[in-house]
This record gives C-alpha cells, sequence and structure tokens, in this order.
C-alpha cells in the first residue's frame, strides 16, 4: 500500500498475508474446479511482501500515476495474482466466486483489458520482461520514482526474447526495474532444468549487468530482506530476485504430489486443502 | 524436397543485384530524401510524447534523422525485434507514443506475437513503420515482405497502412499520431519519389481517393503500385485505353464506400493492383467486399505470386513478377 513502505516489519501480517492469498487462490480453484494452483501457492510468499510490504499503489485507484507496476508474464499464474488483488482490496472479494467464468473479469490466463491491477496482457510466455523495460524507460523519461516489478516463471527462461531483454535492462541500467523469477524447476513438459538446462542463473544474470539475489522464495523473512535490497541497492543496474519455490506450499498433500504443471486435484479435495492450509497456520 | 539451382549461362548479359535498399525510383524520378525522417522531427517538435525506436536498423527506416535531432528520445535496442516491440508497448503504457521502426519481414513474421499480444490487444498507441515492402530488395525471401499486410490485416485493433509515394509518407506521419490507436505502415526510405503531388492529392486516414477517372478499367491499387499504375495509365493512353486510379492507401480498415462506388460502375474492369502476394492482401480484401455487397464487375489481381520470390536485381523481378509499368499496362490492356 502506499504507506507500507513506512510500516514497521511485520513479518508475521505478512505471513496473515500470504495465508489470505493462498486461501483465495484455494476458493477460485474449487469454483473452477481446476487451476494452476500449485504454482499459486509457491508464489503466495513473494505477492504478499510485494503488495504488503514493497510496493506503493492506491487499491482505490489501480491506475494511479506514482504507482509501481506489477507485470505478471506468466499469465496462468493470474490465480494467484488474483488472490492478491483480492487481499490488497483491489478486486471485490465477491468477484472471487467468478474465476475463469463467463462474463468474469477473473480469465484463467490474465489480461490487462479484464482485471483492475493487471498491468499486461501475459500467457504467450517470455513477454513480460521486454515490456518492463519500456515502462522502465518510460518511467525514467517522465523522472518518475515508481519501479516496475515482473514476475515470470523459470520456464520462460527459454525463451530468446527473454534474454533480449535481460540483456536490454543491463544496456540502459535500468534500476527502477526489479525481475522477479518463479524457480518452482516445473514447466509444461517437466522440471525445467531438464527441460533446458538454465543453471548456473545467477552467474548468467550478474554477467548480463544485473543487481541479482538468490533466496527461499517460500521464507518471508528472506523474501523480505531481497526486496528491501533490491530496492535500495545502490549500483545503477536492473535488480533480479531468483525465488526459489516450493509447489502446492502450505498444503501437505499438494506439496507431496507428484510434480505437474497441471496439477490434479479431485473436487472433494478443496476442501481439504482449505482445512490443510489453516492447520499449517495454526501450526 | 530441396533442389539447388542450376548455375546461370554464361555470356548472357545481367542486370546485379542492387543495395539491399534499392530505390524504386526510377532514372530521372522526382524524388525526396527520408521523408519519414525528417516528417518525424516536423511532429516531434510540437509533440514530446514522441519517441523513436529501432532494432539496429535506424539508418535503414531513415529514423537517424529522427536520431540526430532528438537523441534523447530515441532508443536504440539492438538488433531484437520481440524486444523492440514489447519495449514499445511498454513505453506506450506510460504515456508515450512510440514510432518502432524495422524492415517489414521482422516485424510482420519474427515479432508477430509481440506485436499480437503487448500493442494490439492491449490497444498501445505504438506507430510500427517498416521499411522493405513486398518486393522492394533483390535479397530473396529473407528481406521480401510479401505477406506483411495479409498478416496485420489479420490482427484485431491494427490500423494497416501502405503508402505511394514522399508525399503521401510526409502526411501520413501526421495523421497516424493524431489517431489513438496502433498502426502499421509500410516505409519507402532513402531517395523517394514524389508522385501524387502532381494530382492536387491529400493523404487521409481511412480514405480512398480516385487519383485519376477512366472509362474502361478501374485500378485499385496501394503503396507503389498506384505509382505503377498512373505510368500504366500514361501508356495505354497512347492505345486510346482510358482507365482510372483509385488509391487504397488504408488497407485497414478499408474505405468500402469509395470502393464500392467506383468498382459499382458499371462497364468497367476492375483490377486490383498491389504490391503483395495474392493471398490476404488488397486484392482479397476487395474482392470479399464487393462479393459480400453484391457488386460484380470483372476482376482481376496483379500481385505478387503465393511462392517465395527470386533473389535479383529489382527491375528484372518486378518485371518477372508482373507488377512492373510495363507488364501492368500489358496486362490490363490483355484483359480489355
Amino acid at each position: 500500500m502506499e504507506t507500507s513502505t513506512n510500516a514497521l516489519i511485520n513479518t508475521p501480517r505478512l505471513a496473515d498475508r500470504a495465508y489470505n492469498i493462498r486461501r483465495n487462490a484455494l476458493r477460485m480453484g474449487e469454483v473452477q474446479g481446476q487451476g494452476y494452483i500449485a504454482q499459486a501457492l509457491d508464489i503466495s510468499d513473494v505477492l504478499a511482501v510485494a503488495y504488503f510490504h514493497a510496493m506503493r499503489y492506491r487499491p482505490e485507484d489501480p491506475s494511479w500515476e506514482g504507482r509501481d507496476r506489477f507485470l505478471l508474464s506468466n499469465g496462468h499464474y493470474a490465480i494467484a495474482l488474483y488472490a492478491a488483488l483480492i487481499e490488497a482490496g483491489i478486486v471485490p472479494e465477491e468477484e472471487l466466486e467468478t474465476y475463469g467464468s463467463d462474463e468474469s473479469r477473473l480469465p484463467m490466463s490474465g489480461m490487462a483489458s479484464y482485471t483492475p491491477g493487471m498491468e499486461m496482457s501475459g500467457g504467450s510466455l517470455g513477454l513480460g520482461l521486454s515490456i518492463a523495460v519500456g515502462m522502465g524507460l518510460g518511467l525514467k523519461r517522465k523522472k518518475s520514482e515508481a519501479r516496475v516489478y515482473t514476475l515470470f516463471s523459470d520456464g520462460e527462461l527459454d525463451e530468446g526474447s527473454v534474454w533480449e531483454a535481460i540483456q536490454s535492462a543491463g544496456h540502459y541500467k535500468l534500476d527502477n526495474l526489479i525481475g522477479i523469477v518463479d524457480v518452482n524447476n516445473q514447466q509444461a513438459d517437466g522440471p525445467s532444468t531438464q527441460v533446458m538446462a538454465f543453471e548456473p542463473l545467477v552467474d548468467k544474470l550478474q554477467a548480463f549487468g544485473w543487481f541479482v539475489q538468490r533466496i527461499n522464495g517460500n521464507d518471508l523473512d528472506a523474501v523480505v530482506a531481497a526486496f528491501d535490497a533490491a530496492k535500495s541497492h545502490p549500483e545503477p543496474k536492473p535488480r533480479m530476485i531468483v525465488a526459489d519455490t516450493l509447489m502446492g506450499k502450505g498444503v501437505p498433500f499438494l506439496e507431496q504430489r507428484e510434480k505437474s504443471h497441471f496439477i490434479r486435484v479431485e473436487q472433494h479435495e478443496w476442501q481439504l486443502a482449505l482445512k490443510a492450509l489453516e492447520a499449517g497456520r495454526q501450526a | 524436397m530441396k533442389t539447388v539451382r542450376s548455375a546461370p549461362q554464361p555470356g548472357k548479359p545481367r542486370l546485379t543485384t542492387s543495395a539491399m535498399i534499392a530505390s524504386i525510383a526510377a532514372e530521372g524520378q522526382k524524388t525526396k530524401p527520408a521523408p519519414f525522417g525528417h516528417a518525424l522531427v516536423e511532429l516531434a517538435r510540437s509533440r514530446p510524447d514522441v519517441v523513436g525506436m529501432t532494432a539496429d536498423l535506424g539508418k535503414y527506416t531513415d529514423l537517424h534523422i529522427f536520431a540526430k535531432e532528438f537523441p534523447d528520445r530515441y532508443y536504440q535496442m539492438g538488433m531484437a525485434e520481440q524486444l523492440l516491440f514489447g519495449a514499445a508497448s511498454g513505453l506506450a503504457a506510460e504515456g508515450f507514443m512510440p514510432f518502432a521502426t524495422t524492415y517489414a519481414v521482422f516485424a510482420s513474421r519474427r515479432a508477430y506475437d509481440f506485436i499480437h499480444q503487448t500493442i494490439a490487444e492491449e490497444d498501445r498507441n505504438v506507430k510500427i513503420v517498416c521499411a522493405l515492402p513486398g518486393l522492394t530488395s533483390g535479397y530473396g525471401p529473407s528481406h521480401q515482405a510479401a505477406e506483411d499486410l495479409a498478416l496485420f490485416r489479420a490482427m484485431p485493433n491494427m490500423t494497416v497502412i501502405d503508402p505511394c509515394d514522399a508525399h503521401e509518407i510526409e502526411q501520413l506521419v501526421p495523421a497516424i499520431a493524431a489517431h489513438q490507436g496502433p498502426v502499421y505502415t509500410r516505409l519507402l526510405r532513402g531517395q523517394v519519389p514524389v508522385v501524387l503531388d502532381e494530382y492536387d492529392y491529400k493523404f487521409e486516414l481511412g480514405k480512398a481517393k480516385l487519383i485519376r477517372d477512366g472509362k474502361e478499367a478501374l485500378v485499385i491499387s496501394s503503396g507503389i503500385m498506384t505509382m505503377r499504375a498512373l505510368e500504366a495509365a500514361q501508356i495505354l493512353k497512347d492505345d486510346s485505353i482510358d482507365i482510372a486510379v483509385l488509391h487504397v492507401p488504408t488497407i485497414k480498415p478499408l474505405d468500402a464506400d469509395t470502393i464500392l462506388r467506383e468498382a459499382g460502375k458499371s462497364g468497367r474492369l476492375v483490377v486490383v493492383a498491389e504490391n503483395h502476394t495474392t493471398i490476404g492482401g488488397l486484392g482479397e480484401a476487395v474482392a470479399a467486399l464487393l462479393m459480400r455487397s453484391g457488386v460484380h464487375p470483372p476482376f482481376r489481381q496483379i500481385a505478387l505470386p503465393d511462392e517465395f520470390l527470386d533473389a535479383g536485381a529489382l527491375p528484372t523481378l518486378h518485371y518477372r513478377y508482373g507488377i512492373s509499368t510495363a507488364e501492368v499496362a500489358r496486362q490490363i490492356k490483355q484483359w480489355l
């Protein structure tokens, strides 16, 4: 929120936010009977920190000029971003019931023209960082202090355009650009590192002129520290947070389920998942 | 299966392939240098939101004129067309109006999805300006954008323009800036022929203009084929054949009213002439319009064939594929 940057770091409160984001996502999954729920659960901690610690925005005015931009390159993670936008008060909670349905503003793959707070139409993977470069250049032209956050997936590292954007962000020293790559090591055809080897990722990104941090993306304290460092780092470089995450995080039976891009959840399991999530919170 | 061509016959005189961006101006024709670059500079003086972007083809799209005048408003994105258009979308999202340039082949074929998703679907105010349209390079299919109009016509939200000459390019720059939304325009660069000034022509976005009237045939044309049709009209005049030329620079949205009015006048052969494959360009757009509207004049197409075009010298290729002035005149005469 606009004031959150001044708030005390309060990890338990962020844990509540992350819990609510996961809960919203599971409720949407139940509505549709499907969804990229394992990814939503893995990225909820990052979204909680982005929306409730790092970013400046006005829930009542999602296109406020001074807002930090959040680009969702991996459009299939929309279920997670909607969950965060609902928690942030940008999307009304009652719309959760419409997820993926006719006339809904919450389609299965995120699009800028459908949803308040959605800055780009993702889904065709590899687009986000290129748009972010343009936005970063544009914000500098306007002498704006807003930042561009871009979430993308490790599978997108296969796309040549991602490296075009990474190279140009280094060239233009876009210190207002903060990339977050979700390394859950799962893409459509299998483990990302096996589909197309991308390591050593940190070394590669550094060689392209980025300030890079690699963290456990499900450790809230680490995520907070990484976002803080990404914002305050003094060098004129774009910033990347490589977030290693666990698919299904927070719901043990989904964490342990065989890894898949589109994890199978039976209809009766959504309620079980919500209960498991709540049990984990109390523990 | 791939077959390699036979070696050419020895001793036969041959034209050589010209520079990659051969001038399409005929010997002695009136030309203007870099009309796009100069017009963009003029526009940018009163529009601080205008920025120029390219993918390592600034010099080859006349954007270097703008870069020299406004170096801090010029973005070199490197040889990376997907990035170019994604970043153009980002700059447009921040309120700027990017003029993004490259060759037509790269915008239409390499970066299509980026333009589709980040510019057209998001309705971003990006002006895509592309050199080497249709058959204006002798380098072969790598540089010949025979299908760009078909591809961009198929994209929702996209306005598509195929200008004829320097006079038109100068006028379309402020016109597309005044239009809110994505635009794809073909570009002629370098020494560009000046043709339409003699016809008291004014470019209006979305409007077809009758450049000359005639009784026997109506040529509906865009881009350099309007120039060729006007030249062919002079040749045919010597044979006492009187042809009309309707210039349709805006391929999408098509000026249906004017086309139907002119094509509906009875007794004329209708010929659509375009520097583009027969598939999906102005010819098929006009044909579908006529069919839908119940207007059925005799109809012919002058266009590039549905094949990978040869490399070689442009005059040879324009003759071979029927888009030279002489071939346009010959075909019309034959059809009458």
